[in-house]
């Protein structure tokens, strides 16, 4: 099947806008200046070198951090100025699939689906079983319902933590490396349920991860953060020929490159002088 | 500098008072999510199950050896003044007032609080604690609360079995093995041991354990760091800290309650 099934964007209306972010960990500064609008429908990708802040963005729309300059505009509503308790109201629209998973471990598969429901609304009982039945089978996994999650393997805790993202119908899912440490088989399952789901629910996803071959002919619009700053945007494929050096180093995976190989901490000797 | 480092700064009196505060803080977090509602009712029995029922036997067989063991020492000490049918008096005195709630409650740190404070550690070393922030589902009242809950109901429950477990050792080697006077060893017990002075106290001192231990776990697995060193850290202080409280809250309610 072929994974980048087609989607109406609608031009103009974007879901997520961000403008001029700065954020900084004591004297590092791990974003400066980013600017960005997703649009409604689409799946973006955050992509990057390790600890370049694409996780940190993510932290950033969904309320977890709070930027030191600049705007998050999600539906029109600034996420940076939200309130404990708008915040709270918030995250039910919006589902994040964290790097493994991250289930209950005390609570059985079932529970784990239900938790959300439970929490956010006062449907009764033989609903609650019907909406998480439906969407265990709709991930695959119909039957798995009275286990535990040790029981299960990395792909399928992976597909139970997913069904639970999206049990609430979010407006935007945020997906934390949703395909590190999966076999191929199980990428595969995973990359399809996210593309499908998108375009069932006329969902906005948000991928993070550091892997451009697995998620290449998923996406619609690339991101690339390096160094603090958007390094490069467009689509994958006009990405992987792009002309900008730090770019093509990443995309290709080389080690020669602007991109360096050592480590410059923020407090090294030179910065003394200035 | 000074700016960077004030968070990470222990001194060794600014340390446990910022400490202290914050601990305070997260009980008051935890007690402004109580709802009774069903659910919390029955994540508080299962947890009560969970980390109360489970210590039931080792709670018991210390219960009875230490039962043992103290009319052994009180019949060696009063048979030099001929009085050795008192020794359910020594006992029962002794076991209601300090030793029951005491070692309870230290036996419930070393069992149930370290399992709390491991348990709570590893899932936010596993992201289980930010998944739950990002269900906007407040992890203070979904997972320690409950905990807390379930240490404060336990303890007290636990320090009956020990007493009751305790009372029996005595009369396994009072009776049984020594001889004694089966008549005499429970109108002694009867009469000399008053319900609100030795019983009640002995409660109020298990209440006051059992929330001290339980807050304590909950506590540091919450501010563990989420590293498996970050853990056993935590495990350790919980512990430490609660054996360490545990006898200077019962020397000072001992002094205020008599």
């Amino acid at each position: 099947m072929d994974e980048s099934g087609n989607n109406s964007i609608k031009a103009d209306d974007p879901i997520i806008r961000i403008r001029d972010l700065v954020f900084c960990r004591g004297r590092r500064t791990i974003l400066d200046g980013v600017s960005m609008d997703i649009q409604r429908g689409s799946i973006v990708a955050f992509m990057g070198p390790s600890g370049a802040g694409k996780t940190t963005i993510l932290r950033l729309i969904s309320g977890q951090l709070r930027p030191d300059e600049g705007t998050i505009e999600i539906n029109g509503q600034l996420i940076s100025a939200m309130s404990d308790r708008e915040l709270k109201l918030f995250r039910r629209d919006i589902g994040v699939l964290l790097q493994d998973g991250a289930l209950f471990t005390d609570l059985t598969v079932f529970e784990n689906i239900a938790t959300p429901i439970r929490e956010h609304t006062s449907l009764p009982e033989p609903l609650v079983r019907r909406v998480v039945m439906s969407k265990l089978s709709a991930v695959g996994l119909g039957g798995t319902e009275d286990r535990m999650p040790h029981e299960l393997s990395g792909g399928m805790a992976r597909r139970i933590a997913f069904a639970r993202s999206v049990v609430l119908d979010p407006d935007i899912m945020l997906y934390d490396e949703p395909l590190t440490g999966l076999d191929p088989i199980a990428v595969s399952t995973i990359r399809r349920l996210m593309r499908e789901t998108n375009n069932a629910l006329g969902l906005t996803s948000v991928i993070v991860t550091h892997n451009v071959n697995q998620i290449s002919n998923l996406v619609d619009y690339c991101y690339i953060i390096a160094s603090s700053r958007i390094a490069g945007e467009g689509a994958p494929r006009d990405l992987i020929d792009s002309s900008d050096p730090g770019v093509s180093q990443f995309m290709n995976g080389r080690v020669e490159g602007p991109i360096p190989f050592h480590y410059e901490p923020p407090g090294a000797p030179w910065r003394l002088l200035d | 500098m000074s700016k960077v480092n004030l968070e990470n700064r222990t001194g060794v009196i600014s340390g446990p008072v910022s400490q202290a505060g914050q601990c305070l803080l997260f009980l008051f977090r935890m007690l402004a999510g109580i709802r009774f509602s069903l659910t919390q009712i029955q994540t508080v029995m299962q947890q009560t199950y969970l980390i109360g029922a489970r210590s039931l036997v080792i709670i018991m067989i210390c219960g009875f050896f230490v039962g043992m063991v103290l009319s052994l020492q009180a019949i060696n000490a009063l048979e030099q003044f001929g009085a050795s049918d008192q020794v359910s008096v020594l006992v029962g005195k002794s076991l209601f007032r300090e030793l029951g709630p005491v070692l309870t409650a230290l036996l419930f740190a070393g069992r149930a609080g370290t399992s709390i404070t491991a348990e709570i550690g590893l899932m936010k070393a596993t992201n289980q604690i930010e998944a739950m922030e990002l269900m906007a589902i407040d992890p203070i009242h979904r997972i320690a609360l409950p905990r807390f809950a379930a240490g404060l109901i336990s303890v007290p429950l636990l320090t009956a079995m020990f007493n009751a477990m305790a009372i029996l050792g005595s009369v396994v080697f009072s009776i049984g093995v020594m001889d004694l006077d089966s008549g005499i060893f429970w109108s002694k017990l009867q009469t000399s041991i008053y319900f609100q002075k030795d019983f009640i106290g002995g409660v109020w001192k298990s209440f006051v354990f059992g929330g001290t231990v339980s807050l304590i776990a909950v506590y540091f697995g919450y501010s563990a760091r989420p590293t498996g060193a970050g853990v056993g850290t935590a495990t350790t202080n919980t512990v430490v800290l609660s054996s360490v409280l545990i006898l200077i809250f019962d020397f000072i309610m001992t002094s205020f309650l008599t």
